[in-house]
């Protein structure tokens, strides 16, 4: 633990700042030069990043409103407007994307529950009890991430075309069973994180509870899955978008064009043997996918940057 | 602290304990659901696999002792069923020659080479066809019975009936689950692959593709186990059988198409490890690899940081805006946005040789395509950098900084002596973790760049990475070779976890993962 160490000494460091900070205040300038000095480059660094990170959006959007929707009639400065490329994705026989999108929350929506649901049990237990192999199943749930999961698509077929002999329902070709798969990552960096999240929640607090009467279920249900509401937020917004992201594993599942989730069905409109007016389509596509994902990560803001580094930051 | 609860606790309120007997009852209903089937199919390894699944989630929610249990066992099951017996699987294949020609067992082999040596009998059953791919790629006739319109799958493993498929006017089959149907193009193209393709219907007849339909008949060929061996009456080839290599040759040492999977040792790692043609491109690919994971954790934390810093003042008018904005991308579904970003890249249309007036073909050369992907992974990291930044610079003692400034370190000094050790130090388990998902990072390569651009011949595109590089063994669209591609997938496991292992020893002291 080095938190306390650095703590202690900015304590003393604080009393110092107390005596001494009459001295360092600056001398009146130019309140513009000042103003520069202490805000203007701020300002030039995030709109020059920002530059950067809202093109490729901003050309997106472009692109699907732009009537013709081919590569190369579009560019920065719009030349022509049009809703044409919305109307065909729900239009077009061969484009359908609102079964698509239905697909994916149908999907990700319970993978996500259940698997961060999972993944926080399992938080809980490692967070709150000694027991033997606990060191041992921490570092093991890090390094079984690192082998390369799509490789092991090959297993997955496998193990799957066996379980679909005998429950057709969650075989090869089923929502169900791309379900399984999704939650059978559970454990893993979000169980890492909610572990350090939990770990920065008082132990005091659960002593208290115990002596009130409580039992060990009422403590997490009432207690620490409340008070974890960032990391919870934080790590069901990323299984969440990386279900909706995956390619591969929905690609290698579903393999019938309506029963396509969005990435992979997108992923065909802009194929070599497309039409390159697919290109709207996509672009289409692609922005009333990400109105979903933009929602959900804009309503839960306040939570994200709290979430994402509470948890490493306490380790 | 442990020990009270664990002797006190238990479903000590009632509905605690209703809703305890209900999860159990769900249990032992799904429990009972799941055995039916297995009893039917006369399946008793896997009764007994889940008599034991079911007998440990009742101990475990039963006993009053290891609490700790009842909060695993949900996660720990999905664990070993979907990520560590998959596991296990690669690397047993890895171990093996499985893949295109060595697909089935030896008698499935036997029946398939006998099957391609099938001639037409007078009167035997014709269908008409077309070509389906499995989402595994294996290559499958999509029959349709002519006496009675049925319609069948047939593989060099055998035929079973495919009742959902879609079929034309004349018959033929258009589409079925599970099915990529080839179009006519690639039925031209291919076509030398069916040519091979026999389907087994019993010990000495099969369907063979003639033409624009095929047929059922019985085979010049037959399999002595004497010899181990089969011999072709109508052309005098004998094909012996190789057991170490899988294949059956001839005495010139042609092998038969169709081969079996048998074990070969180490021989897809040795391969790697001495075979020059391979050593080398892999040395090549390795390299790349962590200059690539390297370089994206570099930038993405490079301009997160630097954005983080410069918006971590509370005093400064807009900060929300920029921070709402700057989320934006991180929000973007990132398969569609690497899709975008590889048009952007364009040679002629693309938008980056449009905006800066340049008409550099990224895709061409290797280190433009290298420089573009680069560019694109780090569009899309360095939204999550910023925000991990910014929550860890907000979480410093703000104490320390100002003490720091009133010993007279300000500004660079400041940066590089206070807040950059600190940060690093919060941030270290993280940073490593990206590096290990940019080792990894399929996604990125295969739809911005695909691994090109590829010489002529060449197995290996400038870009590729080495899982790319293994997938492509794995489902390309030449050969499948799943042994070697596991192989090397055990290799790139080794490596990223050598490597997270050295990060983490060097950082561990400063650290508190064990607590």
């Amino acid at each position: 633990m080095t938190a306390p160490a650095v703590q202690r000494e900015d304590a003393v460091d604080r009393g110092n700042a107390a005596t001494r900070g009459g001295a360092v205040k600056r001398k009146g300038r130019n309140p513009f030069v000042k103003w520069a000095g202490e805000f203007g480059w701020r300002h030039l660094i995030a709109v020059a990043v920002l530059a950067f990170g809202l093109v490729p959006i901003v050309y997106v959007i472009l692109v699907a409103f732009n009537p013709n929707g081919t590569l190369s009639s579009t560019s920065l400065l719009p030349t022509s407007f049009g809703f044409g490329n919305f109307q065909k994705l729900f239009t077009d026989p061969n484009v359908p994307f609102g079964r698509w999108f239905l697909n994916s929350l149908v999907i990700a929506v319970p993978a996500a529950f259940v698997s961060i649901f999972i993944s926080s049990l399992a938080a809980y237990a490692f967070s709150r009890f000694r027991f033997k192999g606990r060191r041992p199943m921490l570092l093991f749930l890090l390094l079984i991430q690192m082998f390369p999961a799509f490789l092991a698509v090959v297993a997955l077929y496998l193990i799957f075309g066996n379980i679909g002999e005998f429950y057709p329902v969650a075989g090869l070709n089923t929502k169900l069973g791309l379900m399984l798969v999704y939650m059978g990552g559970a454990l893993g960096v979000s169980t890492w994180l909610m572990k350090g999240f939990f770990d920065t929640i008082p132990k005091e607090l659960d002593e208290a509870a115990t002596i009130d009467g409580a039992t060990h279920a009422q403590i997490f249900f009432g207690m620490i899955l409340p008070l974890a509401a960032p990391i919870i937020a934080i790590s069901g917004i990323l299984a969440f978008v990386g279900t909706m992201n995956d390619f591969i594993l929905a690609s290698l599942f579903l393999t019938d064009r309506p029963e396509m989730t969005l990435a992979v069905g997108l992923k065909t409109l802009t194929a070599d043997n497309s039409p390159a007016s697919y290109f709207g389509i996509f672009a289409a596509g692609t922005l009333l996918t990400s109105i979903l994902t933009v929602a959900v990560f804009m309503s839960l803001q306040r939570y994200i940057v709290s979430g994402l580094t509470g948890g490493a930051v306490k380790g | 602290m442990l020990e009270q609860p664990s002797r006190t606790a238990g479903s000590a309120t009632a509905a605690g304990l209703i809703i305890k007997i209900a999860v159990l009852a769900v249990v032992a209903a799904l429990a009972v659901w799941a055995a039916l089937p297995l009893i039917a199919a006369e399946a008793w390894w896997g009764l007994g696999l889940e008599a034991a699944i079911v007998a440990v989630v009742y101990y475990v929610y039963l006993q009053r002792r290891a609490i700790q249990l009842k909060y695993l066992v949900p996660g720990t099951l999905l664990l070993i069923a979907f990520q560590i017996l998959p596991v296990f699987l690669t690397v047993g294949t890895s171990f093996s020659n499985y893949g295109d020609g060595h697909r089935v067992h030896k008698d499935q082999a036997v029946e398939a080479i006998i099957a391609a040596g099938v001639q037409q009998t007078p009167g035997g059953a014709t269908y008409l066809f077309s070509v389906g791919e499995s989402s595994t790629g294996d290559l499958t006739l999509l029959l349709t019975d002519q006496r009675d319109g049925s319609t069948w799958a047939g593989t060099e493993e055998g035929l079973a009936e495919l009742p959902e498929a879609t079929v034309d006017a004349a018959g033929r089959i258009t589409a079925a689950p599970g099915y990529t149907v080839w179009d006519l193009a690639e039925l031209n193209e291919r076509q030398a692959e069916l040519t091979e393709l026999a389907v087994p219907t019993g010990d000495d007849s099969g369907i063979k593709v003639q033409g624009l339909s095929a047929f059922e008949g019985t085979s010049t060929r037959s399999y002595d186990a004497g010899c181990d061996c089969i011999t072709d009456t109508a052309t005098g080839t004998v094909w012996y059988a190789d057991n170490e290599e899988g294949s059956f040759l001839t005495e010139d040492g042609e092998a038969a198409l169709v081969g079996w999977r048998v074990n070969i040792g180490a021989d897809n790692y040795l391969g790697v490890l001495t075979d020059p043609d391979i050593r080398g491109p892999f040395l090549g690919i390795f390299t790349w690899n962590v200059l690539f994971a390297a370089g994206s954790v570099l930038f993405t934390f490079a301009i997160g940081l630097g954005t983080a810093m410069a918006l971590n003042k509370p005093s400064m008018r807009g900060t929300k805006v920029y921070r709402t904005l700057m989320i934006l991308p991180y929000a973007m579904p990132s398969f569609a946005m690497l899709l975008v970003w590889a048009q952007m890249f364009n040679r002629d249309f693309g938008l980056v040789n449009d905006l800066f007036g340049l008409s550099v073909n990224w895709y061409g050369g290797t280190w433009s395509a290298r420089a573009m992907v680069l560019i694109a992974n780090t569009w899309l990291g360095w939204p999550y950098m910023f925000l991990i930044c910014l929550g860890a610079l907000q979480a410093l003692p703000s104490d320390s900084l100002e003490a720091a400034k009133i010993d007279g370190a300000t500004g660079l000094t400041a940066f590089r002596k206070i807040t950059l050790p600190l940060l690093l130090i919060a941030l270290t388990p993280l940073l490593i973790s990206s590096f290990a998902f940019n080792f990894n990072n399929f996604n990125a390569i295969e739809l911005l760049s695909g691994g090109s651009p590829f010489r002529a011949g060449d197995a290996v595109g400038g870009t590729d990475l080495l899982i790319t590089y293994a997938f492509r063994q794995a489902f390309g669209a030449t050969t499948a070779d799943y042994g070697f591609a596991s192989a090397i997938s055990v290799f790139i496991f080794l490596i990223v976890a050598t490597m997270s292992a050295v990060m983490f020893r060097f950082t561990r002291n400063q650290e508190d993962v064990y607590s």
